[in-house]
């Protein structure tokens, strides 16, 4: 009998869930670990929708993770300062995915709002722009004194848990899939490989330029929900310019235009992270003559960023996806 | 009306504008030649400040007199090592690539450099305050209610000599001519038998030595360093060279003037303006005038 794959990826997953729950369940995975595997589950949110904007349409946003603000604190808002909910009572988990999904519909029309005059830009403009567009987030944010200001969105209930992140993150990277291999989704890929050609067999480029930016920024602004009810707080610096990095460096190390090669990135990139973390925190100790700050991390990362480009341009996968991601129809 | 405009903004802002035209120039050339933003840019800037912070420090450490000259140029000749070493490490390999891997590649330099030196023990990522009382004693001149500093004078005399000479070197040498040449059209003037990659690095060089220029006279003008002070000047000096019109060196010498003047304005006026009017320049220009206020519309070919 012939089960249908995408059967088969869900029945993946729900075993990938179940496997993780029981292990936590009986503490073979204290949660540390597993608040790491929710970090990384953000973060495969982040990077496909980035990808989506980076990889699959060739555009070249850096400013990300402003638009994963607008949905952190517009989804904290409403579930920390408006609503004042928490998590004992379950209907309230209700409120938290209306504030959710309130969130990513607000990142989703700046981003619309945001890509109609600029895509007309062309590469190193678009990347001005977009980078322009999160340091104003981000310097708005700050002088906003309702929601903290520099300090911070602080006491933001905890409502993301490994379940519904789980969940989040499934839906998202389905849909997103689905999106790349639509009709759509070969637009933005003819609009990558080559703008003036597809213009010439009718694409309407700037209509689905602004398409692709608006749907990243929608799961953008998801993504930063989620994180900022995982994480309990927002802050304006977790937005800035070098949270984007983090998620580009993904991106390009996974392989720009490849789902599959953004999941494992994330997952990879965010377990290394944490694990640099620790072992600079060893070599600290065992030099006590020469202190190892945390900065090292990020120059790592950014040495890792110089290689990925210099030897492996196009990334861990390239272009290729596992064959489970790829829909049935789209292989004859 | 009194409060926003007035003369002593005005002084402010030219200062201000000074030394983002040296930082522009830079970007605008390297911009011209190899169509590259080098995000990197703004921490040549960081490290030729660095660079005269340590000399000064040394110098009235041991008691030694360095003259001024020589200060400047060791600042400048840190911001060219650092801009040469870049392109020959990171962008050289990357030059026949598309072109957004070189932009990703400029972001991960910038990246390492400024954590490389907040990693470093010696430099750490805290503020330092530059001594400039050690570099020239200040003064400061009143007329009127309007004051102005050696510091200002020294900026702007400093940086309209540079330019002066950066326009004699492209206007009026071989290797200005060998530079325009190649910022047209790389493949005829490398059949004139032009050496791409030397102009490629001289133009590294010019730029580096300016941003270096630039670091030495922040530091002495608005006296606190830190391995990060390069980022927000280096995006604003780009948005100038944007404004005047990128690869375009007289544009990026007027939108940096422009610039300068119009923040500390906005700033004078309210303090969250200030930070905001770069961008919101940008985004005007880009929506009305992409090819900004100097330059000139290239037609696109297939």
């Amino acid at each position: 009998m012939k089960i249908n794959r995408n059967l088969k990826l869900l029945f993946y997953c729900l075993i990938f869930y179940i496997i993780i729950f029981l292990m936590n369940r009986y503490n073979i995975i204290n949660d540390y670990i597993l608040h790491i595997i929710n970090l990384s589950l953000v973060y495969v949110i982040l990077t496909v929708s980035l990808n989506l904007i980076n990889g699959f349409t060739g555009q070249f946003s850096i400013g990300h993770m402003g638009f994963a603000a607008v949905g952190a604190y517009i989804s904290g808002i409403f579930t920390t300062l408006i609503w004042k909910i928490n998590p004992s009572n379950p209907i309230n988990y209700l409120l938290f995915f209306i504030a959710l999904i309130i969130g990513s519909i607000a990142a989703g029309i700046i981003g619309f709002l945001l890509g109609l005059p600029t895509l007309r830009l062309r590469g190193d403009y678009l990347a001005i722009v977009t980078l322009g567009f999160g340091e104003i987030i981000r310097t708005i944010i700050n002088n906003i004194d309702y929601v903290g200001g520099p300090r911070g969105l602080l006491g933001i209930p905890k409502f993301s848990n490994f379940t519904i992140i789980f969940i989040i993150t499934i839906i998202s990277v389905l849909v997103i899939r689905n999106i790349v291999f639509s009709t759509h989704g070969r637009a933005f890929k003819s609009i990558r490989e080559d703008q003036i050609a597809s213009e010439l067999v009718g694409v309407n480029t700037t209509i689905y330029k602004v398409y692709a930016f608006t749907i990243g920024a929608f799961f953008a602004g998801l993504a930063g929900g989620l994180l900022c009810h995982l994480l309990q707080i927002a802050h304006p610096t977790q937005y800035g310019f070098m949270g984007t990095i983090f998620v580009l460096v993904m991106v390009y190390a996974g392989g720009m235009g490849s789902i599959t090669g953004s999941i494992i990135a994330a997952f990879g990139l965010t377990f290394m992270s944490e694990g640099l973390r620790l072992l600079l925190k060893w070599i600290d100790d065992l030099t006590p003559n020469f202190p190892v700050g945390i900065e090292w991390r990020m120059v790592i990362y950014a040495a890792l960023l110089i290689m990925i480009m210099l030897y492996r341009t196009e990334g861990l996968m390239g272009k290729r996806e596992f064959k489970i991601l790829i829909p049935e129809e789209e292989e004859k | 009306m009194d409060k926003i405009f007035n003369l002593q903004q005005l002084i402010n802002g030219i200062q201000l504008g000074s030394i983002y035209a040296l930082i522009a120039l830079g970007y605008t050339m390297v911009y011209g030649i190899v169509r590259l933003i080098n995000f990197a840019h703004g921490d040549f800037f960081m490290i030729g400040a660095y660079a005269s912070y340590f000399i000064i420090l040394f110098a009235t450490m041991r008691g030694y007199h360095i003259p001024v000259v020589l200060i400047f140029l060791i600042s400048m000749g840190a911001g060219a090592g650092a801009a040469v070493l870049a392109n020959r490490i990171a962008y050289k390999p990357l030059r026949y690539k598309p072109r957004l891997s070189a932009l990703i590649t400029a972001i991960g330099v910038s990246m390492f450099i400024e954590y490389i030196f907040s990693a470093l023990p010696v430099i750490g990522p805290s503020y330092r305050s530059f001594p400039n009382e050690q570099f020239i004693e200040s003064k400061i001149f009143t007329i009127g209610t309007t004051t102005i500093s050696n510091y200002a004078i020294i900026d702007v005399l400093v940086s309209a000599a540079l330019m002066i000479f950066l326009t004699y070197l492209v206007k009026f040498t071989r290797v200005g001519m060998a530079m325009r040449a190649v910022s047209q059209d790389k493949d005829a003037a490398k059949l004139m038998g032009i050496d791409i990659e030397k102009i490629i690095t001289i133009t590294f060089i010019v730029g580096g030595a300016f941003a270096g220029a630039a670091g030495l006279l922040t530091g002495v003008s608005y006296p606190r360093i830190f391995p990060y002070m390069g980022i927000l000047p280096g995006l604003k000096a780009f948005i100038a060279a944007v404004l005047g019109g990128i690869g375009n060196i007289p544009g990026a010498m007027l939108g940096s003037y422009i610039m300068g003047i119009s923040e500390t304005f906005a700033t004078s006026y309210r303090s969250l303006l200030g930070e905001g009017i770069a961008f919101a320049i940008l985004i005007l220009v880009l929506l009305f005038r992409p090819q900004g206020l100097l330059g000139e519309t290239i037609a696109e070919k297939v």
